[in-house]
């Protein structure tokens, strides 16, 4: 456009086929012989997949057991309601039956029903910075947090907000009702959170050869924690302070009120777990400490095995069954159309 | 900028020559200012300006709303970055804007005029011009500011200038200054003028100005008629000198430019609507959030406290609710997206872009390409039902030709075979060394009867040589410059020059021609001017022999009653042709004479005079005497002059109207000449029912008029109807229908005027056209009858209203806007067209002429009227298409991508929690999707350009706004929600159970909302690439690039580094990586997808297939190629491709009505000015002064350079004295030599040599017998000569042809030039030796 062009056309337009609007394109038209055949073959693709995903979810084993009145469970759920006797331990036992054997990797979960993770406020009630060790905001924790972020005594705490705060706190205990008596079954604790949760969104302030609690000093744990951050796991001290793989999982929000969240994974290295976990009965103790009768909640203990694409999850093949179902009638459907009064292009006629 | 406004001037008060004192008075300089801002004020008030749009304030008002913590779902940046790039965006956009105002504006100050400054001329910007300066215009130059004339070059101060910039009245006007001042001459006595004007205050009143000039103590009035207004061009005038009185902002022009009304299209009037109707939408769905968050926090919040305790001022559900409902409302602000007008406006940019860079709207005679002035209204160009054409400039070319002609019952002109060879154009130069080269005549049997001597042809145009009042101007010798008052006659005498009756000069007695190469004088006995009424002219003249003669010329209606009822046969057989004329569009002539005897003449002279010296009814009585004189006379023949249309009118008007378009003309002109034009543009056709014409002066006869034009187009349409009715059902229903109403209207009809009954008047069928004239348009547009106005007018096919002022076509125009609801356009190209330009929703310039009033008033500009189907057909299509698909899939997308919150709304205890990330929710609008979208919007066609002007049905969709509707908005919000429902509720099923493989819960929040983020961005890319048509790369690029740059930006947010630096803001650190590798989420996406998608490609392979729109087909047909160059398509461009601007392709019948019409743009007056002799140049004296003045001029210069091929190459020498009188002869060297050449069939001019330079000496000495206006110079060379007659020197004499050595060289080249086509009948040699004589 800049150039000046001499002559008495000047002023032309460029020829070019942009500034024309004559740019080759491709024009497409919804077409019987395109569309159909696109259809019949979504029908069909949808339809394979739907059955491959079935097959493949059959092959797994999945088992709720929703212990907040269960078994003896039921006297700590009693208690749990008067907060008075919040720091009061209360271990119960809840018992369960496996009928098939779980083959493969067995994975323990907990879950909440009815325990709202996705609130705003509740999801915004922490301190990212905090919680990747920023010196700063240890010690000063975000007014996101607010009223979480001090205690009374205007000591911060660590961590910070609503949702470290109200970490689920019951821990359970596995065992296996054998012939020869009962078996604690291994659960595997670490690994379970997200690799890039672990190590990069969540960090301890770095401790320059002071011990973690040194480096905690001066912050307090959350109000509703028996155990300070730094002591979550007594049993490997690596897993303590933010990088805690449990307080990892609960800080990584649900989407859904009712979610289930990774405890441990199944531990075969000796028998009779190499396999999985054998039929038979198994007993599970918990130390019951998370209240949710406040909000009228339920907890579960979840085992499952796990498939390429997850864990046991019938939505998803039923889905693409009716989805490739749908389609074919539609197809069909369209097809019929097509050639009752559309065919040869017979409308296309002025 | 910040001057103080002197207050409102009373008077105003102008000293000539005194810059002093007129600086007192604080006038307005002649600098224009049409610009907004500058440097400075650009940033504040430009900010100030966007604010007051409703949708940025909106969004400021949501930023506030974010920045509150307790409502804040959002952070402040999702709204702050697009608002920002909304603003930016504009304000480039208005800087640019402005800059180029700025641009023109300094364009139009920095223009040269001269100024005479301390006695001398000195070049000065415009804008340097000062109230009080006297200022020299020269011919062609545009006044610069409002002058008073002073003095001009022509006798008596007058000066022609031409008006068209102001009021579009392309006909010349005559000027004159006040006498005292047309006396001071030149610039010397100029210089110490020192009048003093006091006058109105600057006010925009055309056509009025009253002042008065005190001078050496005394008064003289002032008037109109002695100023020039600025945008006036001087016409016909060597030069004049005029005194500013008025200049820049206070100008009638500028004064007359109001500022110009903000148009909105219809589009953005419905946008706005729904952008309403959304932002209730918008509440309501805030309100069922906050009544559930209410609920909710009652129910299950309540107990939740533990957990989360409510905020500090929450105390109860209530205000959590009322806290719940602002946050929603800036969550769910993005249906209404921000980047909705910055996107329409970039295509709209677009759109314009294309339409300035269409080589097939450029014009390349006038170099002159399309312009789209306002960039907003393109997609209303997709939906005209009215154009309002002006005429002249627009429809024609404002140029007559004589076309044809009618001599004793033989017709000439004939176009001899439309598909036969292009018949060759007469060359006249061998036959006549004066003829016009311009001149085009296509018929040689009419130059053989003038050759061999027909006495008819002679007479013929012996009348076309002297009954005019054309004014001639020699400049050189042969070089004759005719200056009509009207065009008509122009071409009437130009026809007769080249015939060989050359029309020379006259004097206010006499009329000397040239008649076939001998001079001939006339004395003219009288002028019985041509007036309205009249409609005809003739002169009364007594030739060389004594024989008196009246010539007359007039509309044949008039003419034929006055003949001599002797040849009834000639009268039929011109009749004849005048019809078959008039069929063809052209304006006929009829031409009569009557030989006088001497008593005849003494006889009705005395009557004349008597009548002449009438103190009362002095009009009547002159009329009466006119017409008892003009009787019984003889019939010579008919003239038919063409009114050149544009090229490609006839089949612009076709195409259009096949278009469904209704076009309306709106001129001045005359009835005659509106209808003549109407013919010959196919607007009006001989095939049509009945054509109405309303003339009624009073409202009675007005409201009559229509109301019988009503029946009968019921009554005609009605057995019309009935005709067919056997045959076409559907006419049945109408016919039933009307038979209903009109009984009812009928009763209705005894008890008071019945309204237009409008459900009749919607089905008449058949064709009707109306024409209206001015003085009954100013009744039919009164209230209580414009809506009877407006049915009978909208049942007609063609509408045409003459003499019509510039404010009631505005007026026209506002009533079908109001009564009609329709989109309407108008297109003309003077000022007075501007008020109807300004006031239509679409206002199109013609630029490339002179005037640019109209263009600086219009929306687009271009220099043909035919352009516009191409504006219409094309670019109005595929922008109202584009703008509609755009608009669809815009709602649509930020649906989709809004109610996912809704929904996510009942899962998380409506706590406003959003679904995406802020980044994505940000990022969304302005960068995943709307690119493809806008390549979408900028780009797409359904059909390509070459088809839509085949297919001009395609247009109607537009006209009835099919496509983008309230309709078409709810299903495109339905779809909208469809999607959202898909996208949150198939993952929610999903991953709420999902895992990854390493038995990782799937359901963690920020899994979920990367899942669904992308089956969004997703499903709206398959989306987009289903709705655009035409995939060019750019599309490609924008479809694929967008998803690639979801993917990088998602990439990138959620990495590792920007979490180093910001952790609080980049939380979702890891999660695409964690959730894009699990195939559980790709399940999701491909699910969710296929089921969006699905439905809608079903529906869309329907609707095509069953209920194919005609663009569809058309796209069908082309793509399967079925038919190869479509013959029904093709018949419509290529049959009227065949109608020539020419005559040939005659569509309707010919016959029965004649539309005779003296169609001159004539005015009365011109006759008298001639006899009073006040524009005669007085003595040869005046004369050589002025030539010596003036003969350096360039003008002058540039003339003889164009005309040099038939001019005197000057002979540069003094000593070859017979050089010049031979050349002032009426042979030039060149046509002599080639009349030489080809002598032996030209002897009778040859004879002629000889005779010319006799009555030229002889003249020149004579004061008495005015000599033919030689050009000044060579009067001056010859008067030079007579008076010092060896006393000059050669010197002298070259210095006097300013230019000689330049104009020798060219003229020769030229020569030889010209010599080189005689090669072959004469050596080259020959000629060189010739003209070094």
């Amino acid at each position: 456009m800049g150039k000046v062009k001499p002559g008495p056309l000047a002023r032309r337009p460029d020829n070019s086929a942009f500034q024309q609007q004559r740019l080759p394109a491709w024009s497409p038209m919804l077409t019987a012989n395109t569309v159909l055949p696109f259809f019949y073959f979504m029908a069909l693709i949808c339809m394979l997949l739907g059955v491959w995903l079935l097959l493949t979810v059959q092959s797994t084993e999945e088992l709720k057991l929703d212990y907040t009145e269960a078994g003896t469970c039921n006297l700590c759920f009693e208690k749990r309601k008067n907060v008075s006797n919040a720091a009061q331990p209360c271990i119960c036992t809840a018992v369960f039956n496996i009928k098939k054997a779980f083959k493969g990797d067995v994975f323990f979960y907990y879950g909440l029903i009815n325990f709202h993770q996705n609130l705003r406020r509740y999801m915004d009630s922490r301190d990212d910075a905090q919680m990747v060790g920023r010196k700063n905001n240890l010690k000063s924790p975000s007014s996101y947090c607010m009223p979480f972020d001090k205690d009374k005594n205007g000591v911060p705490i660590a961590p910070c907000g609503a949702v470290a705060n109200s970490i689920f706190n019951d821990s359970f205990t596995l065992s296996y009702m054998s012939s020869s008596g009962s078996v604690r079954v291994p659960l595997l604790r670490k690994g379970i959170s997200w690799y890039t949760d672990k190590n990069i969104k969540y960090r301890n302030p770095s401790t320059e050869n002071m011990t973690l609690p040194q480096v905690f000093e001066g912050t307090a744990p959350p109000l509703y924690w028996q155990k300070p951050v730094y002591d979550l796991d007594p049993l490997d001290k690596n897993n303590n302070g933010f990088i805690n793989d449990d307080l990892i999982v609960w800080m990584r929000e649900a989407a859904f009120p009712s979610f289930k969240k990774l405890y441990g994974v199944l531990h075969r290295a000796n028998k009779p777990f190499i396999n999985g976990l054998p039929a038979g009965n198994y007993s599970v103790e918990i130390s019951y400490n998370f209240p949710v009768q406040y909000f009228r909640g339920r907890k579960e203990v979840v085992l499952t095995t796990l498939t390429w694409f997850g864990g046991q999850n019938h939505f998803l093949p039923i889905a693409y069954l009716v989805t490739s179902c749908l389609i074919l009638l539609i197809a069909i459907l369209l097809t019929v159309f097509w050639f009752k009064f559309g065919k040869n292009g017979q409308n296309m006629e002025e | 900028m910040f001057r103080k406004r002197p207050p409102p001037e009373e008077e105003r008060k102008v000293r000539a020559n005194d810059r002093e004192y007129n600086e007192k008075f604080q006038y307005a300089s002649n600098c224009i200012m049409t610009s907004k801002y500058n440097i400075v004020t650009f940033l504040p008030v430009n900010l100030f300006e966007q604010f007051q749009e409703v949708a940025n304030t909106y969004f400021l008002f949501l930023l506030i709303l974010q920045l509150i913590p307790q409502i804040s779902s959002l952070s402040w940046f999702t709204t702050i970055v697009p608002l920002a790039l909304v603003l930016s965006i504009t304000a480039v956009k208005d800087a640019t804007d402005d800059y180029f105002r700025h641009k023109s504006d300094s364009q139009v100050n920095n223009r040269q005029s001269q100024v005479l400054i301390r006695g001398s001329l000195q070049n000065e910007k415009w804008m340097n011009v000062r109230v009080g300066d006297i200022i020299k215009l020269e011919n062609n130059q545009f006044v610069a500011a409002d002058l008073l004339l002073l003095s001009s070059s022509e006798p008596h101060g007058l000066c022609y200038i031409e008006t068209a910039e102001l009021d579009g009245e392309s006909n010349m006007k005559v000027r004159q200054s006040v006498s005292v001042t047309s006396e001071l001459g030149d610039q010397n006595n100029l210089a110490s003028f020192d009048g003093e004007v006091v006058c109105e205050p600057p006010n925009n009143k055309l056509d009025r100005f009253c002042g008065t000039l005190y001078w050496r103590d005394k008064k003289y009035t002032l008037s109109n008629q002695n100023m020039l207004l600025r945008g006036c061009v001087l016409r016909n005038t060597e030069a004049c000198y005029g005194l500013v009185i008025f200049a820049g902002p206070d100008t009638k022009l500028m004064q007359n430019s109001g500022r110009t009304k903000f148009k909105r299209t219809s589009i953005d009037r419905l946008m706005n609507t729904l952008v309403l109707w959304i932002f209730g939408f918008l509440v309501c769905m805030g309100v069922i959030l906050a009544v559930g968050n209410a609920v909710w926090e009652r129910e299950v919040g309540f107990l939740f406290q533990s957990y989360l305790p409510w905020d500090p001022p929450v105390d109860n559900f209530l205000f959590s609710a009322f806290l719940s409902f602002w946050s929603y409302v800036i969550i769910l602000n993005t249906v209404v997206p921000i980047s909705l007008y910055v996107s329409v406006e970039v295509i709209r940019l677009g759109h314009s872009y294309f339409i300035n860079w269409d080589r097939q709207m450029f014009c390349s005679q006038c170099n002159t390409p399309a312009e789209a002035r306002t960039t907003t209204l393109n997609e209303e160009l997709g939906q005209v039902e009215y154009i309002f054409s002006d005429k002249t400039g627009t429809l024609t070319q404002n140029i007559m030709s004589f076309n044809k002609c009618s001599i004793n019952g033989q017709t000439y002109g004939e176009a001899s075979d439309p598909l036969g060879p292009q018949p060759k154009r007469l060359d006249f130069t061998p036959f006549n060394p004066l003829a016009d080269p311009d001149f085009c005549f296509y018929d040689d049997t009419l130059l053989e009867a003038v050759k061999v001597g027909d006495t008819h042809t002679h007479k013929f145009f012996r009348l076309l040589s002297l009954c005019h009042t054309v004014m001639s101007e020699e400049k050189s010798e042969g070089e004759l410059l005719y200056k009509a008052q009207s065009p008509d006659e122009g071409a009437l005498v130009t026809a007769a020059r080249n015939f060989g009756f050359v029309f020379r000069s006259r004097t206010p007695g006499t009329i000397t021609t040239t008649e076939m190469g001998r001079s001939v004088t006339y004395t003219l006995l009288a002028i019985l001017d041509f007036n309205n009424i009249r409609k005809r002219m003739s002169v009364i003249v007594r030739n060389s022999e004594g024989r008196i003669c009246l010539y007359c010329k007039g509309a044949d209606t008039v003419l034929l009653e006055r003949l001599h009822p002797c040849n009834q046969e000639l009268m039929n057989i011109t009749s004849d042709h005048l019809n078959e004329y008039a069929a063809d569009g052209l304006r006929t002539l009829a031409l009569a004479y009557r030989d006088l005897s001497e008593d005849e003449w003494e006889a009705w002279s005395e009557r004349h005079r008597s009548a002449a010296k009438a103190a009362s009814c002095r009009e009547d009585r002159l009329a009466a005497t006119y017409e008892q004189i003009e009787q019984d006379m003889v019939l010579l023949g008919a003239t038919a002059i063409e009114d050149k249309l544009q090229e490609g009118v006839p089949e612009t008007i076709a195409v259009l109207s096949l278009a469904n378009i209704k076009i309306w003309v709106l001129t001045g002109d005359k009835q005659e000449t509106a209808v003549n034009i109407g013919y010959s543009c196919k607007m009006l056709t001989d095939d049509m029912t009945e054509v109405f014409i309303i003339s009624g002066h009073t409202v009675q006869s007005v409201r009559q008029e229509l109301r019988r034009a009503r029946d009968r187009m019921i009554e005609m349409s009605r057995t019309r109807d009935g005709k067919e009715e056997g045959v076409e059902g559907c006419f049945m229903g109408n016919g039933f229908r009307e038979g209903q109403g009109d009984s009812r209207g009928g009763e209705k009809q005894l008890q008071c005027p019945p309204p237009p009954p409008s459900n009749l008047m919607d089905n008449i069928s058949g064709e009707f056209a109306l024409v209206i004239n001015g003085h009954s348009l100013a009744h039919a547009l009164e209230a209580d009858m414009e809506t009877e106005f407006v049915s009978t007018a909208c049942a007609c096919k063609a509408v045409i209203c003459c003499r019509v002022t510039p404010l009631q076509k505005a007026q026209v125009v506002e009533m079908i806007k109001k009564h009609k609801k329709a989109v309407t356009l108008a297109i003309g190209d003077g000022a007075n067209d501007v008020s109807m330009i300004k006031s239509a929703h679409i206002g199109v310039g013609i630029s490339g002429q002179e005037g640019i009033q109209a263009v600086l008033a219009s929306d687009y500009s271009f220099s043909q009227f035919r352009f516009l189907q191409r504006l219409l057909l094309v670019h109005g299509r595929w922008s109202y298409l584009r703008m509609c698909r755009f608009l669809c899939y815009f709602f649509y997308k930020n649906f989709a991508f809004t109610m996912v919150h809704f929904w996510f709304g009942f899962y998380c205890g409506f706590s406003a929690q959003t679904v995406y990330d802020q980044y994505f929710i940000t990022l969304y609008n302005i960068v995943y999707t709307s690119l493809p979208v806008l390549a979408m919007g900028i780009f797409d066609q359904d059909v390509p350009d070459q088809r839509s002007l085949e297919y001009p049905k395609l247009y109607e969709p537009g006209q009835l706004n099919l496509l983008f509707n309230k309709r078409e908005f709810f299903i495109c919000i339905a779809q909208g929600i469809y999607t959202s429902v898909v996208l949150f509720f198939v993952p929610c099923a999903i991953l709420s159970d999902a895992t990854q493989s390493t038995g990782v819960p799937l359901a963690d929040y920020q899994t979920f909302a990367v899942t669904t983020a992308t089956a969004l961005v997703i499903v709206v890319s398959v989306q987009i690439a289903l709705d655009t048509g035409f995939w060019t790369v750019i599309n490609h690029v924008f479809v694929w690039g967008s998803l690639g740059l979801y993917f990088s930006i998602m990439l990138a947010l959620q990495s590792q580094t920007l979490f180093g630096i910001f952790p609080n803001q980049f939380h979702f650190v890891g999660s695409a990586q964690s959730t894009l590798l699990q195939p559980v989420v790709w399940l999701t996406i491909a699910l969710a997808t296929a089921i969006c998608i699905v439905p809608v490609l079903a529906f869309r392979f329907l609707k095509v297939d069953l209920k194919p729109q005609l663009s569809d087909t058309v796209r069908y047909t082309q793509l399967v190629r079925q038919k190869k160059r479509k013959p029904a398509g093709r018949s419509v461009g290529g049959a009227w491709r065949g109608v020539g601007s020419v005559s040939e392709g005659r569509l309707g019948a010919r016959g029965s009505s004649r539309r005779s019409g003296y169609a001159f743009a004539h005015t009365e007056g011109f006759g008298e000015l001639i006899t009073s002799g006040k524009n005669m140049r007085l003595s040869s004296l005046a004369m050589a002064t002025f030539a010596s003045r003036h003969s350096s001029s360039w003008i002058d210069t540039l003339r003889r350079k164009k005309h040099s091929h038939t001019n005197t190459p000057p002979s540069a020498s003094g000593e070859s004295s017979p050089a010049p009188s031979c050349v002032s002869g009426s042979i030039p060297p060149l046509s002599n030599s080639s009349s030489v050449l080809c002598g032996s069939q030209d002897a009778p001019i040859e004879e002629e040599t000889g005779a010319a330079p006799d009555t030229q000496t002889a003249s020149t000495s004579s004061t008495q017998n005015p000599p033919a206006p030689a050009p000044a110079s060579e009067a001056a060379d010859g008067l030079a000569q007579t008076l010092n007659a060896g006393v000059l020197t050669p010197a002298a004499l070259r210095s006097q042809g300013g230019d000689s050595p330049g104009g020798w060289t060219i003229s020769l080249g030229a020569v030889q030039e010209a010599l080189l086509r005689w090669k072959g009948r004469a050596s080259a040699s020959n000629s060189p030796v010739k003209l070094a004589e």
